[in-house]
């Protein structure tokens, strides 16, 4: 059914129809509508489950490693500080092998205070062990949270999914919200591959010494590069029910482009409409969304920026002391080819300033304009 | 994928108590006052139990991959999370209709007083349904004896060099208590009937949070002998350094032992207390009196 809903109520929905069961988080804006929502469901009895109301973010984590090691489906939510306090667990999640879906609104970190959007928070856990997708739009963040259960509980990672903060969470849009029937038919019940359980007692996250943690590690590797394929068939399988797919990244014009525009999140849409605009007056303009980041999709990657002259990075995030974050990934990824693209990179709409479509003219302009790449990220957009 | 097999289901005799539930061969220190508290909690829970344990001595006692101490689930977390982690594993277990186990939050008293605190008082709050028990050997030993805000008045440890700690032992008990909990009791090693008892008490009174702190020798890390580990604790309790009480809903304070020793006796078993001269050791004398008076005061509330 075809509802006008938030972003943020686009994950609540999603989790109500993947029957958690338990699920625990502690207030942050701009987070907070998609728990609300979850609570009020929980309330009015439209889920079976048990929301958790802990008293921090670290806890909260900490409260779904306890409930999915008990055997159950789980779902918390964070944003920026909260996220940056979970780090330790989430290392714990993914060394752990559970599947936890986490919704994570991105937002800048203080100081200053800032609750406006910034890539800076989600990227910073890159090295966790979680699979990341980062979403567009409200219909990609529910679809996105269906297809993380399937993929969090087939690979035993657990899964981030990414929206940016008020321009997707706070934003209303209209969301096909599919029926309880159809998911159940694509997700069903949850059965752990490992759980707590009093007939087979066993210890979980027991000391691992030498002889046993270097196997532990390579094992969360392997799940990790087997996410790819997995994700394949889970989407494949996610088309065929609900007639939607988005791919680990999303390129656009990119066969014939002189420049490749590549970001992800909501600035994505008004690249489009950007790089649409230059390819009506014959600027050869491509654009690629980056929707997984981890595992970093580096053949899908590779495939679409095979012609491209020129890779123009938006980051809306920075590494101090190297650049974007996404513009290193992408250079590692390049580095083995042949061709080695030019990747220059760009720094813009942090802490909630605007991506605007002026904003990506210029810095198209800029990259069209380079021989070579700059060895250093150019900030888009500073005051003077 | 953590995770090692026990080959069969061991028998328990709920009678008799078992010590089945723990093997021998852990990895504990001898004497360790922590190993004889499982065994004692274990006795009196039985094996439908799953444990919670953070870092902590008893995260090394468990035993490393691939082996286990335990006849018994055991979800190990990390160091501040005891209280959070046990609050979605009786989430899960309700969630699966699991009503018989019962979750025990197992952790030291670092992570009881220290990091762990915030965790096990959200908890708390919230009333969940399981019990949390601190085995508490007053300083952080499985890192080699630093102090914690369990370290009581002038002892020595690695951090608190010299003329020992400058501040009180924190009053975790009292600090449980306030949060209008159903059951809060101290215990210790050295009285085992008593421990058992409070145990089965907490197991029976389901549907909150229970709190059992257990004095817990440490002959390793308080310098003294293996074979007095359990003589210590006796007289921790004889002195009244470490009184036995209990607390029912926060209000109601029920004394369990009261010790007429004079508190030099208990101090001078252990090479953390060497170093007190007869001054220090009447401001310790001072400090217990003045502690189990105030106790005293509160049975009568």
């Amino acid at each position: 059914m075809k509802k006008v809903i938030e972003g943020s109520h686009g994950v609540s929905e999603a989790v109500r129809l993947a029957n958690v069961k338990v699920m625990s988080a502690y207030p942050i804006t701009p987070q907070t509508h998609i728990v609300e929502a979850l609570s009020e469901y929980c309330e009015e009895g439209l889920m079976d489950a048990k929301f958790i109301n802990v008293e921090s973010e670290h806890s909260a984590m900490a409260a779904v490693i306890g409930a999915s090691s008990g055997g159950v489906r789980t779902f918390t939510a964070t944003s920026s500080h909260g996220l940056a306090l979970m780090h330790e667990l989430l290392h714990w999640a993914s060394g752990a092998r559970l599947p936890i879906v986490m919704a994570e609104v991105n937002r800048a970190l203080g100081p200053g205070w800032n609750i406006w959007m910034d890539q800076t928070d989600s990227l910073a856990q890159r090295d966790t062990g979680w699979i990341q997708l980062y979403c567009e739009d409200g219909q990609e963040v529910l679809d996105t949270t269906l297809m993380a259960f399937r993929l969090a509980e087939t690979v035993n990672l657990p899964v981030m999914v990414v929206l940016d903060a008020f321009f997707l969470s706070h934003t209303f849009e209209v969301i096909d919200v599919p029926d309880q029937e159809t998911v159940n038919e694509f997700l069903p019940e949850f059965k752990p591959s490992v759980c707590l359980d009093q007939d087979n007692p066993f210890a979980m996250g027991q000391m691992a010494p030498p002889p046993f943690y270097m196997e532990m590690r390579h094992n969360i590797q392997q799940a990790m590069m087997s996410v790819h394929d997995a994700y394949e068939k889970i989407e494949d399988e996610f088309d065929n029910i609900f007639g939607n797919r988005y791919g680990k990244l999303d390129a656009m014009l990119c066969e014939d482009a002189d420049v490749v525009l590549v970001m992800a999140g909501t600035a994505a849409s008004t690249a489009r409409t950007v790089v649409s605009a230059l390819r009506k007056k014959g600027v050869k303009a491509g654009l690629v969304k980056i929707r997984m980041f981890r595992p970093f999709p580096v053949a899908e990657m590779r495939e679409a920026l095979k012609n491209a002259r020129m890779v123009a990075v938006v980051d809306r995030n920075c590494s101090f002391g190297v650049g974007g974050i996404f513009a290193q990934e992408i250079r590692a990824a390049l580095s083995g080819t042949e061709s080695r693209q030019k990747v220059a990179g760009f720094i813009t709409g942090l802490g909630g300033r605007d991506v605007t479509p002026e904003i990506l003219e210029e810095i198209y302009e800029a990259a069209q304009k380079m021989e070579d790449a700059p060895d250093e990220a150019i900030w888009v957009g500073l005051n003077n | 994928m953590q995770q090692t097999a026990i080959p069969k289901k061991v028998k328990y005799d709920s009678e008799y108590g078992s010590t089945d539930l723990l093997n021998p061969g852990h990895v504990g220190c001898p004497g360790c006052g922590a190993v004889l508290a499982m065994k004692f909690a274990l006795h009196a829970l039985g094996p439908d139990t799953m444990l919670v344990i953070p870092a902590c001595c008893w995260a090394v006692i468990a035993g490393p991959h691939p082996q286990t101490s335990l006849n018994i689930p055991v979800l190990h977390t990390a160091f501040e999370t005891a209280g959070a982690a046990a609050s979605g594993l009786r989430a899960a277990l309700d969630m699966k209709g699991d009503t018989k186990t019962t979750v025990v939050a197992w952790a030291g008293d670092g992570g009881t007083f220290d990091i762990g605190f915030q965790a096990l008082s959200g908890a708390a709050e919230r009333n969940e349904d399981f019990i949390y028990v601190c085995y508490d050997n007053e300083a952080y030993m499985n890192t080699g004896n630093q102090r914690s805000s369990s370290t009581p008045y002038r002892t020595r440890t690695t951090t608190t060099p010299g003329s020992g700690k400058v501040q009180r032992k924190k009053n975790i008990v009292e600090a449980l208590a306030a949060h209008r909990i159903p059951y809060a009791a101290t215990a210790s090693i050295s009285h085992p009937e008593d421990l058992i008892r409070k145990f089965k008490k907490a197991k029976d009174m389901k549907g909150g949070t229970r709190f059992i702190h257990i004095f817990a020798t440490c002959p390793t890390g308080w310098r003294c002998p293996s074979e007095m580990s359990v003589e210590v604790a006796r007289l921790a309790v004889k002195t009244n350094f470490f009184p036995l009480y209990e607390v029912e809903k926060g209000v109601k304070y029920i004394i369990n032992a009261e010790g007429e020793l004079p508190v030099e006796e208990y101090l001078m078993t252990q090479g953390r207390f060497k170093h007190l001269g007869d001054t220090e050791i009447q401001r310790v004398q001072a400090m217990v009196d003045d502690d189990f008076a105030f106790l005293k005061k509160k049975t009568l509330l």
